[in-house]
């Protein structure tokens, strides 16, 4: 009983409690992630000679960044390098994830899930470089072609390019994009496809008119997971990219250790975090738009 | 339809394990050059992974920042989950949002940010700034664990127990506790690989010590000390699938517990 | 109307169908005939095949063996979407991102109707159910009995043979299970189209259909009226699955071409006729009878009847406002009879323990094996 009368007084409010609660995560977050962003943005109007650095604001480091070809080709090439891994894995992870849902028995979905998650949780390091053993001049997939007598000598398009790392980050990202497609396929109600094909239609008609609009949210959100990290990756194309290969993350960190023009740096950076905002933010409206008239 | 798509997932499983595969090959393949033809099988790989104390080094200061890691980011997962299933408070999407940015954001972003406030603070790098780094993007996994743990949780279990005399407090430790255990231990092993797999902060952010995947970045320049990067690699894959084995195992536990069913997946 | 039913032709038939889920025999030996235009329910506990014969007729499940002819049509081979069948889901499957308008005119699209056409269809569907002006609604916005309505009108809209319901009301509450079901009955006879509908509320068959299939284990075991079903159930099970049914040891022997005579504990010796007498079995071989606790009541002090009276004293009770439910156990039986009473005015309700004479008689007794 004196627990009862007592609980008002130790029961605060509800939201002082989550408060509570959420401080020391929130603390870590502001102090180790806004703050340091903050700073990025801030540093991104600064300028640097050699080892000085002018705190006096100004917009030079993207009057740089925006028209110096150099730059302007890297955030290019970048966000096509990034928007060809995300067309790629997303289209390639779709009839995985249909398959998984559709026609794997129930009892044995966890298994193929966790087999197609494996990959990914091994050195990210080593697998990239793997790909650079396979697809590289005397790799194995050359070795093996010229084995059969397929091809006479080394195709040399797959390595030190572009292709490579579309290659390389599209099986990086695989679980990525197959993850949400596989939850958004697994929570449509079986019974719709039945009521599809109870009024008339057949299985591809069911699957554009009833199954893919359904599925859009887990498209979206695999376009985003993959593509957000992609276009900042760095180990990739600094392994298998060769020249043609780099990417915006090289620079950035070339800027920072090797150039010691932080500044610069950091506009790159910022840019970056703005070309991934715009990218997310239109397809968070298209999914709201998808979404209208939903839950 | 099931038939081509059978035969299309399996090539893509195939795809995906390639990498993988070749890397036991190449790790017994008594040759320097990692390219077929194979020239024959060998330990002595293996054996050179013991010879050399930077790697040794290298593998402690990576352990020792995972297991780091691992606590800090699960026990603010935990104070993080708890608050977001449990309790509503104004402007909790918004905090919530902020937490799981990491998730969204690229990594190189994060470890630049950093290293600029750091650097600007004066202060030197070390295994301190990599763990600071690294339970900053393991932080959201463990919520997305806890959370479901903590979902899955029956409000009323809590409440019965508070009823039965126990405080809130209490009743959180003998009762909300040993259920989302499965999700602690889980979260725990999430955020152990993901800093043990981490690169691109650790570059940044170590100073003269480096980790484990820091420590391979170097030598992947030096053609000759590739096969026993295999062999390291090798070793480092089974270790990862039985970090996993254990955490799927932990998961469905747990779900069993709660009486979920069982929807599979880490994410 | 009965009478036009029963001769009406076949518009679906079964013949001997079978169905395996691997080892699982779930349909076993299944021959009927549906009639046109009937309301016809499948009835039966969970697990009892109803919902797979269902599926099967719609087309969702091959047969393992056995024919269905549907409006004289062998459906072998004919997949659902090609079958004059249209279903109204349990979980009523209207689709979420569609709004109202689009789930219900969904099987339009492969007419060749033009744009107006079709919305007048809609509207006219819409309209059918009772939902005119919600054709804009998300279907998300809708309660439980609208999105039932939805559903039904997205089923008639193709003015399919057969309607199939699949435990179309188990997801409403009871008021508005009683007021639906009122509503399908007449729609049912306003458009005349035969539905077919499965339940596992036998109350709801009763209500609802013109014949009722009793099913158990994948196989029809009574297939009649509602009517005879209760009066005249031809097994133990199919009494006890509809309604309260008391059942006593019992023996009979023949007396002569128009009596059977019976002996049943607790109520003695009565003489029956052959038509309470399941066919196909000699009378030798019944073991019990079964009496409905309505056609029995228990006698007040004093007072006086002509029908069979029997002893024994109230053990429990159950009072309902309307009725009571008294148990009471007869002399020399093991187990207590239900007993329902209407609560008049100058009655009092018995107390427990009350000695009681309870009045029955013999043309109410079912004779089973």
């Amino acid at each position: 009983m004196s627990d009862r009368i007592r609980g008002p007084r130790i029961g605060r409010s509800e939201a002082a409690q989550g408060y509570l609660l959420v401080a020391t995560p929130l603390a870590y977050a502001l102090l180790l992630l806004a703050v340091p962003l903050g700073a990025i943005v801030l540093f991104s109007f600064w300028s640097q000679d050699y080892l000085t650095i002018d705190t006096t604001l100004t917009l030079k480091n993207y009057r740089e960044a925006l028209s110096d070809p150099l730059y302007r080709q890297l955030l290019l090439r970048s966000l096509m390098i990034s928007a060809a891994v995300t067309a790629a894995t997303v289209l390639t992870a779709f009839p995985i994830a249909y398959y998984v849902s559709f026609y794997v028995p129930p009892e044995r979905k966890a298994m193929w899930i966790f087999l197609i998650t494996i990959p990914f949780w091994t050195s990210y390091l080593i697998r990239v470089f793997l790909w650079k053993v396979i697809l590289g001049y005397n790799g194995v997939f050359n070795t093996t072609l010229l084995g059969l007598g397929i091809i006479d000598e080394p195709l040399t398009f797959i390595l030190y390019n572009a292709n490579a790392v579309v290659i390389t980050l599209a099986h990086a990202y695989a679980p990525f994009a197959i993850l949400p497609i596989f939850v958004a396929l697994e929570k449509i109600d079986r019974s719709l496809h039945e009521a599809s094909r109870d009024l008339g239609e057949g299985y591809l008609s069911t699957f554009w008119r009833v199954t893919l609009p359904l599925a859009m949210p887990g498209v979206v959100a695999a376009v985003l997971i993959v593509f957000i990290p992609t276009i900042g990756d760095y180990v990739t194309p600094m392994l298998v990219g060769g020249p043609d290969g780099r990417m915006i993350a090289n620079m950035i960190q070339t800027q920072f250790l090797r150039l010691n023009n932080a500044p610069m740096g950091a506009a790159l950076a910022v840019l970056t975090m703005a070309m991934v905002s715009a990218v997310a933010l239109v397809f968070v409206f298209l999914n709201r738009r998808f979404l209208r008239g939903r839950q | 339809m099931k038939r081509p798509l059978r035969v299309y997932a399996i090539l893509y499983l195939a795809f995906l394990y390639a990498p993988i595969a070749l890397l036991p090959v190449f790790a017994f393949n008594d040759g320097t050059v990692i390219a077929f033809p194979l020239r024959g099988f060998t330990w002595g790989w293996f054996e050179q992974l013991t010879e050399i104390p930077a790697l040794h080094a290298a593998v402690l200061n990576s352990l020792k920042i995972a297991v780091s890691t691992a606590i800090l980011a699960t026990c603010l997962g935990v104070l993080a989950a708890r608050a977001a299933t449990r309790f509503a408070f104004p402007g909790k999407k918004g905090v919530m949002g902020l937490i799981m940015l990491p998730l969204v954001l690229p990594e190189i972003i994060v470890a630049v940010s950093l290293l600029v406030v750091l650097l600007q603070l004066g202060l030197s790098l070390g295994a301190w700034t990599v763990i600071l780094g690294h339970v900053l993007i393991a932080t959201p996994f463990s919520i997305a664990i806890l959370n479901s743990a903590f979902q899955g949780l029956d409000l009323s279990l809590e409440e019965a127990a508070v009823d039965l005399g126990e405080t809130r407090l209490s009743s959180f430790r003998l009762v909300t506790l040993p259920l989302v255990m499965p999700g602690i231990i889980s979260s725990l092993l999430i955020a152990f690989t993901i800093s043990l797999d981490e690169f691109i902060i650790a570059f940044f952010l170590t100073g003269t010590e480096p980790t484990l995947p820091v420590y391979l970045w170097g030598q992947l320049r030096f053609p000759q000390r590739l096969p026993v990067i295999m062999a390291l690699g090798t070793l480092l894959v089974l270790a990862s699938v039985l970090l996993l084995a254990i955490a799927e195992y932990a998961r469905r536990r747990g779900a069993a517990r709660t009486g979920q069913k069982d929807a599979g997946g880490f994410l | 109307m009965k009478d036009t039913r029963a001769t009406a032709r076949p518009i679906i038939t079964l013949e001997a169908v079978e169905k395996y889920y691997g080892d699982y025999h779930a349909l076993r030996g299944i021959s009927a005939e549906i009639r046109q235009g009937e309301f016809f329910s499948l009835l039966g506990p969970s697990g009892c095949g109803k919902t797979t014969l269902l599926r099967t007729i719609a087309g969702f499940e091959d047969l393992s063996a056995g024919r269905l002819f549907i409006d004289g049509q062998d459906m072998a081979g004919v997949p659902a979407n090609k079958r004059p069948t249209n279903m109204v889901f349990q979980s009523y499957a209207i689709f979420p991102h569609l709004s109202v308008a689009e789930n219900v005119g969904f099987g339009l699209r492969r007419t060749r109707l033009s744009k107006t056409d079709k919305a007048a269809r809609v509207e006219a569907a819409l309209a059918m159910v009772g939902l005119s002006g919600y054709g804009g609604r998300a279907a998300h916005a809708l309660s439980g009995g609208q999105r039932q309505r939805v559903a039904l009108a997205r089923a008639l809209i193709l003015e399919p043979t057969v309607l199939l319901l699949d435990e179309p009301l188990s997801a409403l509450d009871k008021k508005m299970r009683d007021q639906m079901q009122g509503e399908l009955r007449r729609l049912q006879r306003q458009v005349g189209i035969t539905f077919i509908l499965v339940t596992h509320d036998q109350e709801e068959a009763l209500i609802m259909s013109d014949r009722i299939a009793v099913m158990f284990e994948g196989q029809i075991a009574q297939l009649d009226t509602p009517q005879m079903l209760y009066r005249r159930p031809v097994s133990r099970k199919v009494g006890e699955f509809i309604g309260v049914m008391n059942f006593l040891p019992a023996r009979a022997t023949v007396a002569d071409e128009t009596h059977i005579e019976v002996e049943a504990a607790g109520l003695g010796r009565a003489v029956i006729g052959p038509d309470q007498l399941p066919g196909g079995w000699h009378p030798g071989q019944t073991q019990s009878v079964g009496i409905r606790p309505e056609t029995m009541s228990i006698l007040y002090p004093g007072e006086t009847t002509d029908r069979r009276v029997a002893t024994g004293v109230v053990e429990d009770l159950s009072y309902y406002g309307d009725m009571t439910y008294y148990e009471v156990r007869l002399d020399g039986v093991e187990r207590p009879m239900t007993i329902s009473m209407k609560n008049l005015v100058g009655r009092p309700v018995l107390e427990r323990g009350t000695e009681a004479r309870v009045a029955w008689d013999a043309r109410s007794l079912v004779l089973f094996a």
